[in-house]
């Protein structure tokens, strides 16, 4: 799935990103970020109601390109100028996050990590 | 690179989780720069970002120093910190001592030495009651 799909599947903002055409594989639902980084994958989306700079590190680490951030958060200006750095793109979107979840693996993105 | 041993030093402040992950990250960038396996800079990196942000949240702060060589990168970790008083138990997915106020964060999981177990090829811990905790991370490359 292309990245300008997952916004249009989760009627999502892109707050930043210029790789609209990149390819998500796989997808990571979780507001701790350790259990993030117990999940091995490429091409990965990372959902999370977390708004916190230790979301754009966290995806830093595994190679995350682009974070969603549900239940409408909106993160600030510290967690921007992080992703803008670190190019990794970012949205919000108003669905919580089991139904953003389920619309996601509804159009197809199915992948997930190793266990 | 050759066999030249590459030696850093970080230092890391107490409860800034804004600044959380500096280390880390310069690590990363240094090891995609010297042409390191995609793979083994991911192992790296977030087995030293997990203990960079144990550090930050339990350790009181700390200090970082890196050891980069042709085979391996070595991460030793160390904080003036309360100490670990069951070793065992802290190794258990699931179990932590993090506050309320830590998980708001996304941290205290109970991850943190599980992950860098799982990614760090030796894994060692030195850990004293009201003294400190020292984690050394060997990533062979």
């Amino acid at each position: 799935m292309k990245l300008v799909e997952v916004v249009k599947t989760l009627d999502a903002t892109l707050l930043y990103g210029n790789d609209t055409e990149m390819d998500i594989v796989s997808a990571c639902g979780s507001d701790l970020m350790s259990d993030v980084m117990a999940y091995v994958k490429e091409n990965v989306l990372l959902l999370t109601g977390l708004v916190s700079p230790q979301v754009i590190r966290t995806a830093e680490m595994m190679d995350i390109r682009a974070v969603v951030f549900v239940r409408g958060k909106t993160p600030g200006e510290n967690v921007m100028e992080l992703a803008r750095e670190k190019e990794i793109a970012v949205m919000t979107t108003d669905n919580p996050m089991f139904i953003a979840c389920g619309k996601l693996y509804n159009a197809g993105l199915t992948g997930k990590g190793v266990w | 690179m050759g066999d030249n041993l590459m030696k850093l030093h970080y230092d890391i402040p107490a409860y800034d989780l804004t600044y959380a992950g500096e280390a880390s990250s310069n690590v990363k960038k240094l090891l995609v720069q010297l042409g390191i396996d995609p793979v083994r800079v991911k192992k790296a990196a977030i087995a030293m970002y997990e203990a960079e942000i144990n550090a930050v949240i339990h350790g009181n702060g700390g200090a970082a120093d890196v050891e980069i060589s042709s085979g391996r990168i070595v991460i030793c970790i160390s904080d003036k910190g309360p100490g670990i008083a069951d070793l065992e138990l802290a190794m258990q997915e699931g179990w932590s001592t993090a506050s309320d106020e830590i998980r708001e964060m996304g941290f205290g999981a109970g991850m943190g030495l599980p992950n860098m177990k799982r990614y760090a090829d030796r894994l060692d811990i030195d850990t004293e009651v009201g003294k400190g905790t020292r984690v050394t991370i060997t990533v062979n490359f």
